[in-house]
């Protein structure tokens, strides 16, 4: 593991519509972590994450992805996205394996046809969220659970080192939930870096290593995961104190 | 009959442009439809008369002024629609009204021009189509055709998730503009055969019959090329024979051909859940990608 974080921001200001969502965030996100960011709605968890990876440009203070500002980081193939989103399909329906295929987008070169680690990769993805036996059907006809899954298994599609989730669990049952981290479980046991976006931790909480809270656009807690992990965080934020939470997970001392 | 049909010069070429519509309006149209700007190839189409119009008032070919204002009112509506919150529909609406006003008023200031002008325009006049017609629709089509399967596998993740699109460093202007400009061709292609006004109709309606049909990208746009190069082509018979207006007979028959899709595609659907019913574990698809 080298030195360059995966993910770093410096006093990171973001404005929307004049408004400001983020208030001078400061986040390193070390190589391998995995991070979740907390909070309440509207305290720019997504804004943070989608900052993060230079969806949202900042109004002031710095981002690097591996090292290299967004708009000249040209290893995408390393970063795998969850947006958040209910619905993973367009205008037209699109199979299950067209849409987990479309995640391998950077890593394929044009006019060039599917080789078989495109197709063993996408293999690989179906399995891992479960969906191998779905891959001829449309998107449009799953469940919302289900959609959800097949946004995972593109992201994991790509082969990222880097997998970064907004909101994975909504609108997601407690079943899926325990797969999501069985999946996220496997993916950082490899190594890979994994940033999440949560409204509460679930079933999720064995996995995460570290946690940020985020509270009006700035950071109020940066440590282990919060104990407590089934109560909504942003109803007791009050609970989450590096003191208990270390007594939970001892497995979290590792990251620190 | 059919050799009766091919035997005049006229039919051939007529043949020919409608094939080439038939072929390249639905190609574009899946990923138009897909991105959810169903309405595009309207507004731009809206845009093209004024670049007829503007061939009227220069003297030059109006097939050429209206490939270069539909592409720059494209890439107007692609501007409009990437900065304003409103959203596309709102900037194609915008686009609707300025393309017909500016047409309208354009064709008054050309010599001997009035609104009778760009009756043909509107609803089409494939009869009329020359041999040096035939060479720009079919350049322009290679070109689409070609502007697909190059950077079909780019497009779909950008009308499919245009977020998605940027996170995986995709050129997501760049990309955004090639959808726009080759739409913008389409309708000029598609002009003379079907109309100004039914252009779009060619671009969607197929599609939106093929995904009755259909549970992927791919298989849609393949089928949505096949029923309309059908439709084009069954229009015109029909025209020859019936002496109707060739681009109102192929907008029919597609749509006739949707009613029939979204019948069977219940029929289909209902089969399916019987067949998934009695048998629990669904077959694995072979894989079906984009090009």
């Amino acid at each position: 593991m080298n030195d360059i974080p995966a993910f770093e921001m410096i006093d990171g200001h973001v404005e929307l519509d004049r408004r400001p969502v983020l208030r001078g965030v400061d986040l390193r996100v070390p190589a391998g972590e995995v991070l979740t960011v907390l909070g309440p709605n509207g305290s720019g968890k997504s804004t943070l994450v989608r900052a993060l990876l230079g969806l949202v440009r900042l109004t002031s203070g710095s981002v690097t992805v591996h090292g290299t500002p967004p708009t000249r980081f040209r290893d995408w193939a390393r970063i795998g996205y969850v947006p958040q989103r209910l619905s993973a399909g367009g205008g037209v329906p699109a199979t299950v394996r067209e849409v987990v295929a479309s995640g391998r987008v950077a890593r394929r070169r044009r006019l060039r046809p599917a080789s078989a680690a495109d197709r063993a990769a996408v293999n690989e993805a179906l399995a891992a969220v479960g969906l191998s036996d779905r891959a001829g059907e449309s998107v449009q006809e799953l469940s919302g659970g289900q959609q959800q899954r097949v946004l995972i298994a593109r992201a994991l599609a790509g082969e990222p080192d880097t997998l970064v989730l907004d909101e994975p669990t909504a609108g997601v049952d407690a079943e899926n939930q325990q797969a999501l981290a069985a999946t996220l479980g496997e993916v950082a046991a490899r190594g890979a870096t994994v940033v999440l976006v949560a409204h509460e931790l679930g079933p999720l909480a064995g996995v995460v290593t570290r946690s940020v809270v985020l509270s009006d656009g700035r950071v109020v807690h940066d440590g282990p995961p919060p104990v407590v992990a089934t109560a909504p965080v942003c109803e007791h934020p009050q609970v989450v104190t590096p003191e208990t939470s270390l007594a939970g997970w001892p497995g979290a001392r590792e990251a620190r | 009959m059919i050799a009766e049909l091919f035997a005049l010069d006229l039919m051939r070429y007529a043949l020919i442009a409608s094939v080439l519509v038939g072929l390249a309006a639905p190609t574009v149209g899946t990923f138009i439809v897909q991105r959810r700007l169903a309405l595009l190839g309207d507004g731009i189409g809206h845009v093209a008369l004024t670049g007829v119009a503007l061939g009227f008032l220069t003297g030059t070919s109006p097939l050429i002024t209206a490939v270069i204002v539909a592409a720059l009112g494209a890439v107007a509506i692609e501007f409009v629609r990437a900065r304003a919150r409103t959203g596309g529909d709102v900037a194609l609406a915008l686009l609707f009204y300025g393309g017909i006003a500016g047409g309208v008023l354009l064709i008054g200031l050309a010599p001997g021009g009035s609104s009778g002008t760009l009756l043909g325009y509107l609803f089409g006049s494939i009869s009329s189509v020359t041999v040096a017609d035939l060479y720009v629709i079919g350049g322009l089509a290679a070109l689409v055709l070609g502007v697909v399967a190059v950077f079909g596998r780019e497009l779909f993740v950008l009308c499919q998730d245009e977020e998605m699109a940027r996170a995986s460093g995709l050129p997501v202007r760049f990309l955004s503009l090639v959808i726009a400009v080759t739409a913008a061709l389409t309708v000029v292609i598609a002009m003379r055969v079907v109309g100004l006004l039914l252009v779009s109709a060619l671009m969607v309606v197929p599609v939106a019959a093929a995904q009755q049909l259909s549970r992927g990208f791919t298989a849609t746009m393949l089928i949505a090329m096949v029923l309309g190069v059908g439709s084009a082509v069954a229009g015109l018979g029909t025209s020859f024979y019936a002496d109707v207006a060739p681009g109102a007979a192929i907008v029919l028959i597609a749509l006739g051909t949707f009613i029939v899709c979204v019948a069977a595609g219940g029929l289909v659907r209902r089969l399916r859940a019987r067949a998934a019913a009695q048998a629990p574990v669904p077959q694995q698809q072979p894989e079906t990608m984009v090009t």
